[in-house]
């Protein structure tokens, strides 16, 4: 990494004014104060996604329709094939909230809010965020849009449950009112135009803090990757989430106020929801994995004691990934009916993608080349990373033909791919981030050995518990349903089997958290040695209220 | 807490607004959905909800620009401090014109690809589609009366355009301190404005067309109609200016308001030009509508 060598000592000691705890927690100004309550909320908002897969896993252990009928019967009273035709929609409102609460409310506000909003700042010398006041509505938003989220779960969807049942994509005419009348699609609406005002106000926050408030000597080209993922992560949320608000304001008036923009019947289409939904959500999948890679090149370089390989090309595999990310939507939609010269293009677009993306493993690989490793806790799972990402990058470039995909459109291979790139690629990176910042955000030291039960549980765990997924799809499991065929079974019930292994880790996670937490021992400014060249370990740990008094000076000779 | 700071980045201090404003939108999108479905034993059309989310959000608006105006009036915008106002200013835009990007989207999706998805995705023989295949085989779709572009709209886009003049020639006279010319200029932009949307208002009440029940209704009123809904705030946004200039608050060297308003402003003129060409004047000459 270039931006090693820190001149100027900065002014950090006794003047730690903090508000009081009112003030400090709910009015707050202060980027590693509103960073926290981000992932607090995001460990909040984790544990409700990750027990909706747990439900998920439940009923899918075995064949037959069982644990959520009787749910059913406990919720609303039914009985008998009453109560398993609402566990068919309940199964299919469990999907829905699991993937929307772990994508919007779990990695964007883990990943972007947290660990972006604590570590921008202080790695590129910058006292605070560009509009710390704007930082803060950023999160209340979020809150609120989760308030919403979790409202539209309780309230009535409109086939004979509670929730909208139409999976995270949302695609009318399942989200029209053909598919859910009740109030639950609405507040769902509602909900994501909340935090996609959120996403947006936090983006501009990010990207006006990375081209404006860079310490003195620190150029663009000696930015830390971390910063540099941020600033494509906070412009590609900037231009691709308006997109969206447009098509969830077209079902909103759609449902409410006879509209027909995707409603065939009145000539509207609604393919043209799919092309705007994936014109967003095509980029969010890049949004939620590019922190991720920023924060994986930090612990290979740190614990490799060696510079990133590579580093411009780091920075501009970034760059083109998320450039990239926005031309091939439609590789989503293979199935809709799409001539084949579209298909192609969407195709090769697609496959171009795989360019960049072998870019920043191959340097990760590279960097670890022939370095001295240190197999700390957050290597490990950064290791763990970068596996898992591969195998879900590979299966990636076998669902981007058009003509294979034509097989493995929504079936489980679809799953299995997503989940390794995001369940197992997005969180080891947000959990190899944790351990790695863990001592420098909260100022205690974390139980090694937990860390590595974490992960060697979360590993094995999760790879027992998405692989056979793959052999599911393979063999033509579809998707979001809440029964197979006897012939699924053997697959589904290992599955099963890997979710509980995830079980044990998750609990090792908190059990690590809490003995943290009680035993208190001090944490030093900087734990990773020569490694860690960034100049958050400048700083004590925990940094002061507001740091960088004085602007650290960035020496401008190479260093590298 | 700003003792011994040694840079000229604002550090502000804690706030209740954001939070307050949170709650606010919570309530207003509570609301909204109140009036569209009926909640919590509330009956459909209930609109005193969302009525209090708005007024909440107004309040946090201006309690929270008073309090950023204060900052700008007490010396916390430095210079590297209003760079950055500007970038985010030029953000917001950014994130605006993808939005409107969605509304040209489906506008020109509708359009071009009528007959596609007339013929070719759908079954012919499905009697759901019948009455799509016969009306909307042509675009604008048969039956449906369109605005002749060299009437009413383009009388808007002079102007629209006059205004884009006026803003910047008062932006001029601000700069070269002349107070007054620079408050006649913003006035003059301010009553364009507003002949602007009665202009429009009145066009919409001549529609042969409406919102619901049309295909090509719902995409002209939902991209003008969100054009519409930019003039106006575009219109507050200058007014407050005006407000700010007689209150002697916008001087030659310090006025990112005014600068701010005036760049939404071009904005709302550039998205206008773009909609009279596509949605007003070339349906019109190439298809005869």
């Amino acid at each position: 990494m270039p931006m090693d060598q820190v001149a100027v000592d900065h002014g950090h000691d006794a003047h730690d004014h903090k508000p009081g705890f009112f003030t400090r927690w709910f009015f707050s100004t202060n980027h590693k104060d509103i960073g926290t309550l981000y992932l607090v909320f995001a460990l909040v908002a984790g544990i409700i996604g990750y027990a909706l897969s747990g439900l998920i896993r439940w009923e899918l252990a075995e064949p037959g329709i069982g644990p959520l009928t009787g749910m059913m019967e406990a919720m609303y009273g039914t009985t008998g094939d009453a109560a398993i035709e609402q566990a068919k929609s309940f199964y299919n409102v469990v999907i829905t909230y699991h993937g929307l609460i772990m994508i919007f409310f779990m990695v964007m506000p883990a990943l972007i809010g947290g660990f972006g909003n604590w570590f921008v700042p202080l790695m590129i010398g910058a006292p605070d965020m560009a509009f710390p006041r704007m930082n803060n509505i950023s999160f209340w938003l979020t809150v609120g849009g989760f308030f919403l989220l979790i409202l539209s779960m309780l309230v009535p969807g409109g086939n004979g449950v509670n929730g909208f049942g139409g999976g995270w994509v949302l695609y009318p005419p399942l989200s029209a009112m053909k598919g859910h009348s009740g109030p639950s699609m609405d507040l769902l609406i509602l909900s994501l135009h909340t935090i996609g005002i959120a996403s947006i106000l936090g983006a501009i926050n990010f990207i006006v803090t990375i081209l404006n408030m860079r310490a003195p000597g620190m150029t663009m080209h000696k930015m830390p990757l971390f910063a540099w993922s941020m600033l494509v992560t906070a412009i590609l949320l900037l231009l691709a989430l308006p997109v969206l608000a447009g098509a969830l304001t077209m079902l909103l008036t759609d449902r409410n106020f006879g509209s027909q923009f995707f409603d065939p019947s009145g000539g509207g289409d609604p393919i043209m929801f799919q092309h705007l939904f994936w014109f967003f959500g095509h980029p969010e999948v890049y949004i939620m994995i590019l922190p991720a890679f920023g924060i994986i090149s930090h612990i290979v370089s740190t614990f490799s004691r060696k510079p990133i390989f590579g580093y411009l090309g780091m920075a501009y595999a970034m760059v083109s990934i998320g450039a990239i990310g926005f031309i091939v939507w439609a590789h989503h939609m293979y199935t809709v009916g799409m001539p084949s010269d579209m298909k192609a293009y969407f195709v090769a677009a697609t496959m171009v993608i795989a360019v960049p993306t072998g870019i920043k493993i191959f340097s990760w690989i590279a960097t670890m080349w022939g370095g001295s490793i240190d197999f700390e806790v957050p290597m490990v799972w950064a290791i763990g990373f970068i596996f898992l990402f591969t195998v879900g990058g590979v299966t990636g470039v076998v669902l981007a033909n058009a003509g294979i995909d034509h097989v493995l459109h929504d079936s489980y291979y679809v799953v299995a791919h997503f989940h390794y790139v995001l369940s197992l690629g997005a969180v080891f990176g947000l959990f190899a981030g944790w351990y790695y910042w863990f001592e420098k955000m909260f100022g205690v030291k974390y139980n090694k050995s937990l860390g590595y039960w974490h992960f060697w549980t979360m590993f094995i765990g999760s790879n027992v518990l998405f692989f056979p997924q793959h052999f599911l799809g393979l063999n033509g499991m579809p998707r979001r349903y809440i029964d197979y065929a006897d012939g699924f079974a053997m697959w589904h019930y290992w599955s099963s089997i890997g979710y509980a292994i995830t079980l044990v880790g998750t609990l090792i996670f908190f059990v690590g958290l809490v003995e943290a937490a009680l035993r208190r021992r001090k944490a030093e400014a900087n734990p990773w040695g020569e490694g860690a060249t960034t100049l958050e370990w400048t700083l004590p740990s925990p940094p002061p209220f507001h740091q960088f008094n004085e602007l650290p000076v960035v020496k401008t000779e190479g260093g590298h | 807490m700003a003792e011994d700071v040694k840079h000229d980045y604002h550090l502000v201090n804690p706030s209740p607004w954001p939070l307050i404003g949170s709650v606010a939108v919570l309530i207003l999108a509570i609301g909204g959905v109140v009036f569209m479905k009926g909640l919590f034993g509330l009956e459909k059309g209930t609109t005193w909800v969302m009525l209090v989310g708005l007024a909440m959000v107004i309040w946090v608006m201006i309690g929270w620009w008073r309090e950023v105006i204060k900052e700008g009036r007490t010396g916390d915008h430095t210079p590297v401090v209003e760079i950055g106002l500007k970038y985010g200013m030029v953000l917001f835009i950014a994130s605006e014109v993808m939005f409107f990007g969605a509304w040209f989207w489906s506008f020109f999706e509708f359009a071009i690809f009528h007959g596609a998805r007339v013929g070719e995705t759908f079954d012919y023989t499905n009697p759901i589609f019948a009455e799509g295949l016969s009306r909307f085989a042509e675009w604008p779709p048969v039956g449906v009366a369109t605005f002749d572009p060299f009437h009413l709209p383009l009388m808007n886009t002079l102007i629209l355009l006059l205004s884009g003049t006026t803003v910047t020639a008062a932006h001029h006279a601000l700069q070269h301190d002349k107070m007054d010319n620079a408050k006649l200029m913003l006035i003059l932009t301010i009553v364009l404005g507003i002949v602007f949307t009665a202009l429009q208002a009145y066009e919409y009440s001549l529609a042969q067309f409406t919102f619901d029940g049309t295909l090509y209704g719902s995409a002209f009123f939902m991209a003008t109609g969100f054009h519409g809904a930019h003039v106006v705030i575009g219109t507050i946004f200058l007014l407050v200016c005006l407000l700010r200039m007689y209150a002697g608050n916008m001087t030659a060297k310090k006025h990112l308001g005014f600068e701010f308003a005036a760049w939404y402003w071009h904005f709302v003129d550039v998205v206008w030009l773009f909609l009279f060409a596509f949605v007003y004047v070339i349906p019109h000459l190439v298809l005869g509508h």
